[in-house]
């Protein structure tokens, strides 16, 4: 058995108990492992070494979905929601793709950024449908066909949470080891040699979008059902930053590093919030430019093995 | 930030129809034509820093929101100190090249300098970390309340084009200045040996080192007046609009918006794309002001579908 496998099991079988013996935590491990899938999105793009300063769109297009389902009176369960909303991100992020993934490093980023901004300031100002800057409540749907109670449905999340996370952890830890995936390091190291070996540099990289924008979607789904709320934030820069964030954080490029990063954030920020809720952004930003100006060996996947050539 | 429509400046209702609909197009005209200017400013700050230092600085629109804030902050103490209002506009370009040279300066000087020779992704991720601290920094010192000093757009009154009553200060002062502007950038860059000298270092940073160029300090200057530039669009702008938090967020969009339609690193481009963007976003304000925001987005879209480069790009070859 692969260590890393290995790692990923004890690390789901001690999650898994986290209710049993810290129950208060159970909702913030739920939205951290959320995040969590977002997250891991990230990572994909940055094995092509690409950044995404607009993930928000996809992860504030699965939580709509959600928002709209469940506004809608189909009383659909919480486990068709889910997909749904991941559906709904990946046609979103095919569909934007053909434009985006033309793009590599500044334009990728920054054109990302333009796409979620603009769903931000429509997801704003397009008050009938979308209810505004005040967002939309969604009432708490049936899990499995069943009604529960706050704290049964809080703990069944978690542990859905929890199994979706895990099952999207090995799918992509597949994908990367797999021929596609190993595309995504020779577009990052040299994409005009990757295309003399006849593969589309365009085309790895629309399937890597298509899919961070699933996991993004997948996670923005569960994040509405358990917060019971969606608001236009969740496009926002700041949410698709720190997004950004937590993948730099987790080790940049790491599978487990992504959910890890995403529990201590979480952790961080339930706390932090008490203290210094108006300098969460520049705590931040001081972190990742520390990171990157003093511990650059924590971003050895991100930067590229081959010698660098000067500007 | 929003081109402002007011029904009020129409005069009177007893104009037909006809007359009405020139000067909505006219009023629409005359907001992209202002609001163009103040982008074109901040954008081809953008650019200039691109163009030079193959940085694309996310924290562009942050010192832009600085730069308004600062100018603002000027015109309060002005009016504190009961000298006269006048004062307002060299303060504008003070505060521009104060925000420009401090915190600009001190972006280059102490973090952009240490990562040219890192990949790409690095070093927009360290811009986009400064651009987190720097929006904090603003709310934490000016608050989050909106606030206004429209000295600088009381002073000068408005003039009546067709019926409209129109500011002068939106209509002659800011394009004024973006004409300036872009013709003194052109003029330096073409023509003096410092622009040579800019043109050199942006084309090849080691052959000209090399042949005794400082290019370190190349660099600082032009981070510096790609800031100031930033900043002075903040300044015009704080003339005309209320400032608020975002307004940093948006603009760093908004610019590279503009710079990516015109091609980065090209100064006349901007001017035209600004001009583009300017006049889509104020037409839209009038016809369907919920998408106000979204229309230079669909310029910018619809230009880089057809030409992925930017209208004004030069082609350069791919490196194997």
């Amino acid at each position: 058995m692969r260590p890393e496998l290995l790692m990923g099991m004890v690390a789901t079988v001690a999650m898994a108990m986290a209710p049993v013996l810290v129950p208060w935590t159970t909702v913030m491990l739920t939205i951290a492992l959320a995040v969590g899938l977002t997250v891991l999105g990230i990572v994909v793009l940055l094995r092509a070494g690409q950044i995404s300063f607009g993930h928000g769109l996809f992860y504030a297009a699965g939580a709509y979905m959600v928002a709209f389902l469940v506004n809608a009176r189909l009383s659909l369960d919480a486990l068709i929601l889910i997909p749904m909303g991941g559906l709904v991100a990946t046609l979103i992020a095919v569909a934007c793709g053909f434009f985006v993934v033309r793009y590599r490093d500044i334009f990728f980023a920054m054109i990302n950024l333009s796409i979620s901004m603009v769903a931000f300031s429509l997801l704003e100002k397009l008050y009938h449908i979308t209810g505004g800057g005040d967002g939309m409540n969604v009432a708490r749907p049936t899990l499995g066909g069943v009604r529960l109670g706050r704290i049964a449905f809080e703990a069944w999340m978690f542990y859905l949470t929890l199994a979706i996370a895990a099952f999207a952890a090995f799918l992509v830890s597949r994908y990367l080891a797999s021929p596609l995936g190993k595309a995504l390091e020779a577009l990052k190291n040299n994409e005009t040699r990757l295309e003399y070996l006849g593969v589309s540099g365009n085309r790895v990289l629309h399937i890597a979008y298509a899919i961070s924008a699933a996991l993004a979607g997948v996670s923005g789904a569960i994040i509405a059902i358990v917060n019971g709320h969606v608001s236009p934030e969740f496009a926002y820069w700041v949410r698709s930053g720190e997004f950004v964030f937590i993948s730099i954080l987790g080790g940049a490029g790491n599978v487990l590093g992504a959910f890890a990063g995403s529990i201590v954030f979480e952790a961080i920020r339930s706390y932090a919030a008490a203290f210094a809720a108006d300098y969460w952004q520049t705590t931040l930003g001081l972190s990742l430019i520390a990171i990157i100006m003093f511990a650059p060996d924590g971003l050895t996947r991100l930067r590229s093995r081959r010698r660098r050539s000067p500007p | 930030m929003t081109p402002r429509s007011r029904p009020s400046r129409f005069k009177g209702s007893e104009t037909g129809h006809r007359s009405m609909l020139v000067q909505t197009v006219l009023l629409a005209a005359l907001d992209g034509l202002s609001y163009g200017a103040q982008v074109f400013l901040v954008a081809v700050g953008l650019s200039l820093i691109f163009g030079v230092l193959r940085i694309v600085n996310v924290a562009h629109g942050s010192l832009y929101a600085m730069g308004a804030y600062v100018t603002a902050t000027c015109g309060l103490l002005i009016a504190a100190a009961g000298w006269s209002p006048w004062l307002a506009y060299p303060a504008m370009v003070l505060s521009a090249c104060l925000v420009g040279i401090i915190v600009g300066g001190a972006l280059e000087f102490g973090l952009l300098r240490r990562i040219y020779y890192k990949e790409q992704v690095l070093q927009l991720l360290l811009t986009f970390a400064v651009f987190m601290v720097l929006e904090d920094l603003q709310k934490a010192v000016w608050g989050v309340t909106p606030f206004f000093v429209n000295t600088p757009l009381g002073l000068l009154g408005t003039a009546n084009i067709l019926g409209i009553n129109y500011s002068i200060y939106q209509l002659v002062v800011v394009p004024l200045v973006a004409v300036i502007v872009l013709v003194g950038l052109r003029h330096i860059l073409r023509h003096t040996r410092m622009g040579r000298i800019v043109t050199a270092v942006a084309d090849d940073r080691e052959t000209s080192a090399a042949m005794g160029v400082d290019a370190t300090r190349v660099y600082l200057l032009t981070f510096m007046t790609g800031a100031s530039l930033a900043a002075f669009g903040g300044a015009l702008a704080s003339g005309s609009t209320s400032l608020a938090p975002g307004m940093g967020a948006g603009m760093t969009i908004l610019s590279f918006a503009v710079a990516a339609t015109a091609g980065l690193g090209r100064i006349e481009g901007a001017a035209v794309a600004a001009l583009m963007i300017g006049l889509g976003r104020s037409i839209a304000v009038y016809i369907a002001p919920e998408f106000d925001a979204v229309v230079p987005y669909l310029i910018m879209f619809v230009v880089l579908l057809f030409k992925p480069t930017g209208l004004f790009s030069v082609p350069q070859t791919r490196k194997v």
